[in-house]
């Protein structure tokens, strides 16, 4: 069957069905992780009171199935998972995935932000530093971009918040938008896309504003990194023969960078950068509380603290099927970046 | 002890190279005067740190140079008493996930079949898992504690290892002076500690010196989380958070976080160094400047 399929459809479906097994995996380690340890979400949910009287907790042990044994539940998880019911969350008492359609799109605004700034920056930094190597640019650029992966991100965050807001005022504070205006309803969630499409200028730039400083923050870390990894991988290619050659034969500088160099350069250079993109998911986790961004980072700290199970899986889940994702768009680039790749 | 002959020689050369290169001196210079800080904080450090004097929040000033926290007790000596909790806990952190990864990765490489494949799944199971929430996850489900949060570290650091261990092995494990060994009547675990470790261990030392600093933002972070270090206990993650609460006094936060920023700094200083140094591609850049 597979043999007559053309080859990037095989790819695809391979792709996938990987993905598939490994969102299943997570959902059996978060399942596993979180039962066979010692904390017990009754005692984080109710309070002591509650927790003396038998009846109560028998109770709610029912509501959310924890009197069944555990294969049941995790079996029950599944079926309901596959229906697009990723349970109710014990802390907000509504459906996880309502929930999640709420936080995730502010998450992915701010993460998605972050990768774009990193990938501009970090590419543009380690392409300056190769150019210029062992010279001045080149030694600043290495003492910046290992201070930037050497910040710890949540000291960073509260650092930005009190120089840009609270001494200097050139930032809006937390949240997503000036309260006063309101959110742009919209069908992305993203508030910049949403407020465009609702040719709201004024939330746009509100949007843009309060975003500008947490998407630095988080980038700060995946700019270093990009900026080593570029910088190591055009110099690898500098020394090529064939771009010596295009160089011998009179081409300009930048049609050699730009044609020769960087397309090559970029394939390594984005393989980190979708690995990145998968630790500034996670990373949000210690940006939101600081800037109050209603996102997943918050949710799945709520969640992980107060052990309410079904959120925490939820969140897994999410991310991990972003990370999927966002891994096999690398490799479908792969194609478009480097003909090698297609051909095979 | 039988090593590949090759590859030490060039390790030994490689290394005085390092040394001449300034963040690396930098680097070890951090590093050292941090330790000799954890050990001798209780003569360095002016104050008791858990001892709670007036004033409060004073800003820093003569008496108190990193001024105090709301509870009224000294930043300085707090931040110096800290560096005995990180800095040992972290290192110990990494030692373990050397071991952990290192001895599943050898195995998984060495052995082949089922061990590689059951070991390598598990590596990739935790590699998909995003980080900083999986370590939360096993951090609250184990209760907030240190022990826990290095714990919860742990689960998500040896992976790491096991695969560049594997990767590592695999190439040594089919070299002739391997296969004489084994020809020789070597058992498997003779082979894979005398012919194989000794030759695997470069980088992965280099890996692990840049990973000190990668497990003390994930062990500060989470102590920040509040899934750390308990209240009194003088630990930075948990001091940044103690400032969250008192805004206005910058001090309270930011001596605790320059001081993870520098301990981690020094470990990518020297760590960015040993990977040049050992890199063969960018070895031969450094050694054409030598010249």
């Amino acid at each position: 069957m597979a043999r007559t399929l053309p080859p990037l459809a095989r790819f695809l479906i391979r792709r996938v069905i990987t993905a598939i097994l490994l969102a299943w995996g997570i959902t059996l380690v978060t399942f596993v992780l979180t039962n066979l340890v010692p904390g017990d979400p009754v005692a984080a949910n109710l309070g002591q009171r509650a927790m003396n009287d038998p009846a109560i907790v028998a109770q709610w042990r029912a509501e959310h199935g924890l009197d069944k044994p555990l294969w049941e539940q995790y079996g029950l998880y599944l079926q309901g998972m596959l229906q697009g019911d990723l349970g109710t969350s014990q802390q907000s008492h509504r459906p996880v995935a309502q929930d999640l359609a709420e936080f995730v799109p502010a998450t992915l605004e701010l993460a998605g932000a972050a990768i774009l700034v990193s990938l501009v920056l970090g590419v543009a930094f380690g392409v300056l530093a190769a150019l210029r190597r062992d010279r001045l640019p080149d030694h600043v650029l290495r003492v910046l971009s290992l201070i930037g992966i050497s910040v710890p991100t949540f000291w960073l965050a509260l650092v930005a918040f009190y120089v840009f807001f609270y001494r200097l005022q050139i930032t809006p504070g937390s949240g997503r938008v000036d309260p006063a205006l309101g959110m742009a309803p919209g069908v992305t969630g993203l508030q910049t896309v949403d407020a465009l499409i609702a040719g709201r200028w004024d939330v746009f730039t509100s949007a843009v504003g309060h975003l500008i400083t947490p998407a630095l923050v988080l980038a700060l870390y995946t700019i270093g990194l990009l900026t080593r990894f570029t910088r190591s991988a055009v110099l690898e290619v500098l020394g090529q023969d064939y771009v010596r050659a295009a160089r011998a034969k009179g081409l300009p500088g930048r049609t050699v960078l730009f044609r020769y160099v960087l397309r090559s350069a970029l394939v390594p250079v984005i393989t980190v950068a979708g690995l990145a993109f998968g630790s500034l998911l996670s990373g949000t986790v210690l940006v939101e509380a600081i800037f109050a961004w209603p996102g997943i980072g918050q949710y799945a700290y709520k969640s992980a603290t107060t052990l309410d199970l079904p959120a925490v899986m939820g969140v897994g889940l999410v991310v991990g099927v972003v990370y999927l994702v966002i891994n096999l768009i690398v490799d479908v680039l792969y194609g478009v970046i480097d003909p090698r790749v297609r051909l095979q | 002890m039988r090593r590949d002959p090759l590859a030490r020689k060039g390790l030994l050369r490689r290394l005085p190279e390092a040394w001449r290169q300034p963040l690396a001196v930098v680097g070890v210079v951090i590093a050292l005067a941090w330790v000799v800080i954890a050990v001798a904080a209780p003569v360095l450090a002016p104050h008791d740190p858990l001892a709670q004097e007036l004033p409060r929040l004073a800003p820093p000033g003569p008496e108190h140079w990193f001024g105090t926290d709301q509870l009224g007790r000294d930043i300085l000596s707090r931040v110096m008493y800290g560096a005995r909790v990180s800095i040992p806990l972290t290192v110990l952190l990494v030692a373990m996930s050397v071991l952990i990864g290192g001895l599943l990765g050898a195995c998984a490489g060495y052995f082949g079949k089922w061990v590689d494949e059951s070991i390598m799944r598990l590596a990739d199971l935790v590699f998909a898992f995003p980080t900083v929430i999986l370590a939360m996850v096993v951090a609250a489900a184990l209760g907030a504690s240190l022990t826990n949060a290095v714990l919860a570290v742990l689960v998500v650091a040896w992976p790491a290892y096991a695969r560049v261990t594997r990767g590592l092995v695999l190439g040594v494990r089919g070299r002739e002076f391997v296969l004489s060994g084994r020809l020789l009547g070597f058992s498997a675990w003779r082979s894979l500690r005398v012919d194989v470790l000794p030759n695997v261990t470069g980088p992965i030392l280099v890996l692990a010196t840049l990973d000190i600093g990668t497990a003390l933002l994930l062990l500060s972070g989470l102590s920040f989380l509040g899934l750390g270090a308990k209240p009194p206990s003088p630990e930075w993650g948990s001091m940044v958070a103690s400032g969250v609460e008192v805004f206005d006094s910058w001090w309270v936060a930011t001596f605790p976080g320059l001081a993870i920023l520098t301990v981690v700094l020094a470990f990518n200083f020297l760590g960015d160094t040993l990977r040049d140094a050992l890199d063969p591609r960018t070895a031969r850049a450094i050694k054409e400047r030598a010249l």
